[in-house]
């Protein structure tokens, strides 16, 4: 189907699946039970996992099929962002035009960057990324102000021309809508005490993501992957056989620039604002993480990664010492002092401490990432099959 | 004229930081080939060192003081800390007000110990993998470890002061016949100005002048040769790796009084000083040390108003910048050596 084999549409269609139930997967528990605080099913957070989603498989296209690792993708994802303000702001609150932008100002970014940065490789590369998405960080948080609104950031106002739309009303405020489809607008439906949102905002952005998903299938078998895979594997071999390998890993870096532009555009039409700290480079660490997490190189690896961080980022650090304690209560009073104490600098405030050890282990044990220690547990299941002990049909020379 | 030595003299501490951690980076890079992200770390681990004595020093328990009473009559309850019951009031005054360059022994061994335990621990199994997964795991360390310090520490910047004999400036006008007062330096920044090149000066001793640095040298060269004389050498480069720890560390202490130390205050000087390191020359220890006190100098020039109005935001890009075109012009670096890492 679509021009994908049976593996890889069985794998689309399974994500297509979970964002499209996303609402109610994301909210097993009922609403008022102690572990209501673990639903992740509300718009804001649905939103954000499929636009790191998105994000993370941008950069996953460079790293995981290149290997060469860009600490300033955040860069892209800022300057799309701001694109997409600007479009917001002078033409239409429609989304369709600032998104669009967004993706082609962040490619000619990218392509600009690349072209500088690709002249080196390895830790240079990051070196050089790093620096770029530092001076936009910089830039936009100083001298830019007038374009990017400096520390304040920009948000649409009333005043903003916006040739396309009629006059707002006095008081109204400008909504990023699809064709009169208001992103924040959202259907509830509400199912014995459980609560359902199917928020629209969320749809559109799943819609892109699995479109960017599936694009990056696409990518991963087609002989422009192939390609990019050499490169990462050996590129001196790569030369001696007349290739020139910078053609192929600039268009692997503009198209995971752009990416991050559609990201950052969606953030904006999601929540209409933008500041610079999202360009920081902490952001760009960030998706490294994700991505790593996840499994580098693979397809699913960096949007599960992103599942996780985000999760983790807005429902661990909820968790506070006084809710440990009713978990822990049912054992005596001083192990569960004792054991709250232990778990304490985990969750809550400490989650980035949680996350930094697990991404630890991670790089240590499972190079391969989440899916990697997935794999390991099918494959231990596997073994105790006996019926998959027979040969798969390969013949091992006696040799 | 003076405003140019004024800026000079301001590059110079925030220089003398970069040249320090990157003078570490490229020890460790030169000597064991990993890129280490968590140097940064270990740069804010050496501050909270100072943070953590200056304490030390103040636990101090309740007495009751007959000789004075409160507004009610009563005798006043005074904290005292157990310093003053070892040393008496005077020298324990002194020793408190002195706690940042007492932090310097506390903090060597700490240091030295924390940069061991990560080479044997951790860093001596990603010899073998691609540099990025060396970069992945001291990263994620480097998250570790600014979380623990913020678990115990709090977020917040603990201002931690230098002694009083420090404090004040210099001034540096009347001192070469400029008009007084046209360019005053706090005395702080000239004490770590010293001590940089101190520290400095001490490792390339140790590196020239000793037997154990001139091994380290030849290993630094060729490896595999020295391993096959016979001679430990990855025994001497796990010390070295201590040794860069404790230059980062020492460079931490003494910058507490200049920048009250928070958690991410490594992060912040990592990142610039990776750029210091690539400037100078990967694996080039004078070129790391040039390149810092260039850049730092660089960017204090930037920041003057005369350069700002003529070119914005430049102050803000100045170090991006110069590493650009460095890296394109010179890919080596400005003192890079042929081989090192020049893909």
């Amino acid at each position: 189907m679509l021009g994908l084999d049976k593996k890889h549409t069985n794998l689309l269609l399974l994500v297509f699946v979970l964002t499209l139930l996303a609402p109610f997967i994301l909210n097993p528990f009922p609403e008022g039970s102690g572990m209501a605080q673990f639903n992740a099913g509300y718009p804001d957070l649905m939103q954000r996992f499929v636009i790191f989603g998105i994000f993370a498989i941008g950069f996953n296209i460079l790293f995981g099929l290149t290997g060469y690792l860009s600490f300033g993708h955040a860069a892209f994802l800022g300057v799309g962002s701001y694109a997409a303000m600007w479009m917001m702001k002078l033409l239409t609150m429609n989304i369709i035009p600032a998104i669009a932008v967004s993706v082609i100002v962040a490619g000619l970014f990218a392509l600009l960057v690349g072209w500088i940065s690709l002249r080196r490789s390895g830790i240079y590369f990051s070196i050089l990324t790093l620096a770029f998405a530092q001076m936009s960080y910089a830039l936009a948080y100083s001298v830019l102000t007038p374009i990017t609104g400096g520390e304040t950031g920009l948000q649409p106002k009333l005043q903003d021309p916006r040739i396309l739309d009629g006059a707002l009303e006095a008081g109204a405020s400008p909504k990023a809508n699809l064709f009169g489809l208001e992103m924040g607008s959202s259907f509830e439906w509400s199912v014995g005490s459980w609560l359902f949102t199917f928020n629209v905002g969320y749809y559109v952005a799943a819609i892109a993501m699995l479109a960017s998903f599936y694009l990056a299938i696409r990518i991963f078998n087609s002989p422009f992957g192939m390609m990019l895979r050499a490169i990462k594997s050996n590129q001196q071999r790569l030369n001696y056989t007349g290739l020139n390998a910078r053609p192929y890993t600039l268009a692997a870096f503009v198209v995971s620039g752009m990416y991050a532009g559609l990201a950052g555009g969606l953030m904006v039409a999601m929540d209409t604002q933008v500041g610079a700290e999202r360009m920081f480079w902490t952001a760009s660490g960030e998706v490294v993480l994700m991505t790593i997490l996840g499994g580098a190189g693979t397809l699913i690896g960096p949007v599960l990664g992103a599942g996780m961080i985000k999760y983790m980022e807005n429902i661990m650090s909820k968790i506070n010492s006084t809710i440990l304690h009713e978990w822990f209560a049912f054992l005596p009073d001083g192990l569960e002092d004792f054991v709250v104490t232990l778990i304490y600098p985990f969750i809550g405030k400490g989650w980035h401490l949680t996350l930094g050890l697990i991404f630890m282990l991670v790089v240590i044990f499972l190079p391969g990432g989440l899916v990697e220690g997935g794999q390991r547990i099918a494959k231990l299941f596997k073994r105790k099959n006996p019926s998959s002990d027979t040969p798969d049909g390969k013949t091992t020379p006696a040799e | 004229m003076d405003a140019i030595i004024l800026q000079i003299l301001n590059g110079l501490d925030k220089g003398s930081a970069y040249a320090l951690i990157a003078l570490g980076l490229t020890l460790i890079f030169g000597t064991l080939g990993v890129v280490n992200f968590a140097h940064g770390a270990l740069f804010m681990i050496g501050a909270f060192c100072a943070v953590t004595l200056s304490r030390l020093l103040q636990i101090s328990h309740t007495v009751i003081d007959e000789t004075q009473k409160d507004f009610l009559g009563n005798p006043l309850q005074v904290e005292v800390p157990y310093i003053y019951d070892i040393f008496g009031q005077a020298t324990g005054d002194v020793i408190i007000d002195w706690a940042v360059p007492i932090s310097i022994l506390f903090a060597i061994p700490v240091m030295v110990l924390i940069g061991v335990a990560m080479e044997r621990g951790l860093i001596k199994h990603f010899y073998s993998r691609p540099h990025a997964d060396q970069i992945l795991v001291t990263f994620g360390l480097a998250i570790v470890l600014q979380e623990i310090i913020k678990y115990y520490y709090g977020a917040n910047p603990i201002p931690t002061p230098a002694p009083d004999a420090f404090k004040g400036s210099f001034d540096f006008g009347a001192a070469l016949g400029f008009d007084p007062n046209t360019i005053i330096y706090p005395y702080w920044r000239l004490v770590y100005f010293a001590f940089a090149a101190i520290i400095i000066g001490g490792v390339f001793a140790f590196l020239q002048f000793t037997t154990f640095g001139m091994v380290v040298r030849a290993g630094m060269a060729d490896r595999e040769t020295v391993q096959l004389l016979g001679i430990n050498i990855d025994k001497r480069f796990t010390l070295m790796f201590g040794l860069a720890a404790a230059v980062a560390g020492l460079a931490g202490v003494m910058y507490t009084p200049i920048n009250s130390p928070n958690y991410h205050m490594g992060m912040d000087f990592l990142v610039l000083s990776f750029v210091v390191v690539v400037v100078g020359g990967m694996g080039s220890l004078p070129g790391a040390v040039l390149a810092g006190f260039l850049l730092g100098i660089l960017e204090s020039f930037a920041s003057m108003r005369e350069v700002l109005e003529f070119l914005p935001g430049i102050n803000q890009i100045i170090i991006y910048l110069v590493a650009i075109i460095i890296l394109l012009t010179r890919p080596r670096g400005l003192m890079g050596r042929k081989g090192v890492m020049e893909d």
